[in-house]
């Protein structure tokens, strides 16, 4: 079988959800990086792109775009969306308050230097006063290993990369969270987790500000 | 019996709009209870009924649903809008996503400064035109069906005709050039439900006026 393709910029950004979830998952796959304006050009012109946007990626004879659409397929294909549509739910809401913390996360980096600090103070206030304790109260609620149906689900993986970006801009914002702490280090000791945080791996690096210059210059 | 499905939200159209739209062309009865203070915010806050603190949120099925994706997803799977196997539904997915995309900026607009709005008119008008009207009109063109996918009324119909509708009352022609968007909006509004909740009366919503934007600001503005 074909290995599944990603389509994107070398950098975090959209596609890293999706490549934690193929990672956890098991799955090997491959990248094609737009690295110029010429390559976005290209990726449109064929018309591999229902949008015009990435990410896309080629799994099992489509091209599909849209990351929630991507990753709710990969994790329906590979049993981590629960048993039933109620889990599913469940599994929706977790992953949605994610994506609304991790969308102010994957636009830091490229935020003019004058509009970081405003951008990192409501980070530190929104994932100490509202995702977080969200998420440790669900598994409070339940003492179970994972946040829904006491099975992995793509909310662990996709809470856990978002534990891990969140640390890098605010390493001591755990502190008052034990049980997220334990979650973070149980999923990160899952042996297909434990391998991607590996150096070596496909995991892109942080995008700190000489990576963000380097980006902008080589995609011109 | 299931008690009817609830939703908190002010008494307008933003986030919580696709949500009726989807119950509605269900064919599934639902009540509101309308956010007008930020005391009635704070009390569902401080009473823990909101995951993380906002709305839209819906009762269902003895469920506080939150997060507009996730209540759209549980209502189209229990009701048959979510297509009959995996590659539809994300066939589903990806079309509700790009359309979703375009219609955040319907939902947002009121809130631009006065002096952006007219201009962003032209930005919503751009996209429908150039990124996403042309996609929906090909698969309609390619399949002849009156559906987007599988031949039977989806999550992705619904939220499509809702956007086509919304951007109408703004730009009146900008289905010009789409012929199979044209009668495929018209066909789609004469489905039993859809029309019943298109008829004066129904719990859709107007379009967003100054009291609403004003409401809105009184109730989450710090």
């Amino acid at each position: 079988m074909a290995k599944p393709v990603l389509y994107y910029f070398n950098s975090r950004g959209r596609m890293e959800s999706i490549r934690w979830l193929l990672a956890a998952a098991g799955v090997e796959f491959e990248e094609n990086l737009v690295k110029t304006q010429k390559d976005m050009k290209k990726l449109i012109k064929d018309g591999s792109l229902m949008f015009q946007q990435v990410p896309m990626v080629e799994i099992d004879g489509m091209k599909l775009v849209q990351t929630r659409a991507i990753l709710n397929y990969i994790a329906t294909k590979y049993n981590l969306y629960g048993k039933d549509v109620k889990e599913r739910a469940l599994i929706d809401m977790y992953s949605e308050g994610v994506a609304d913390l991790n969308e102010i996360i994957l636009h830091y980096p490229f935020l003019p230097p004058g509009d970081k600090d405003g951008s990192l103070t409501q980070i530190k206030e929104k994932s100490r006063n509202r995702y977080f304790p969200a998420f440790e109260k669900v598994l409070k609620s339940h003492g179970q290993d994972y946040l829904v149906g006491n099975r992995l689900s793509k909310a662990d993986i996709h809470l856990t990369e978002l534990l891990y970006h969140t640390e890098e801009l605010d390493p001591s914002v755990l502190a008052n969270f034990p049980l997220l702490k334990a979650l973070k280090t149980r999923i990160s000791n899952l042996p297909t987790v434990k391998k991607f945080l590996q150096p070596g791996s496909q995991r892109k690096p942080f995008e700190d500000e000489k990576f963000v210059e380097e980006l902008k210059k080589s995609f011109g | 019996m299931a008690a009817r499905p609830k939703l908190h939200y002010p008494n307008g159209r933003g986030r919580m709009e696709s949500v009726r739209w989807v119950l509605a062309a269900a064919g599934v009865e639902f009540d509101e209870e309308f956010l007008e203070t930020k005391e009635q915010l704070h009390k569902l806050q401080d009473g823990n009924h909101l995951l993380f603190q906002q709305v839209p949120m819906v009762e269902i099925d003895g469920m506080k649903l939150v997060q507009t994706r996730s209540i759209l997803h549980y209502i189209a799977e229990k009701h048959q809008l979510f297509g009959k196997d995996l590659k539809e539904r994300t066939l589903i997915d990806m079309y509700v996503e790009g359309t979703l995309d375009l219609l955040e900026l319907l939902i947002m607009h009121p809130f631009l400064k006065p002096d952006d709005q007219q201009k962003e008119v032209v930005n919503m008008a751009q996209k429908a035109i150039i990124r996403y009207f042309p996609v929906f009109e090909k698969i309609l063109r390619g399949h002849g069906q009156n559906f987007l996918v599988g031949n039977q009324l989806s999550l992705a119909d619904v939220i499509l005709l809702q956007t086509i509708l919304a951007l109408e009352e703004k730009i009146p022609n900008i289905l010009s050039a789409f012929p199979f968007l044209q009668e495929y909006t018209v066909k789609l509004s004469n489905f039993p439900t859809i029309k019943r909740f298109l008829e004066p009366g129904s719990k859709k919503k107007p379009p967003p006026d100054e009291i609403y934007v004003r409401t809105v600001y009184n109730i989450f503005m710090p």
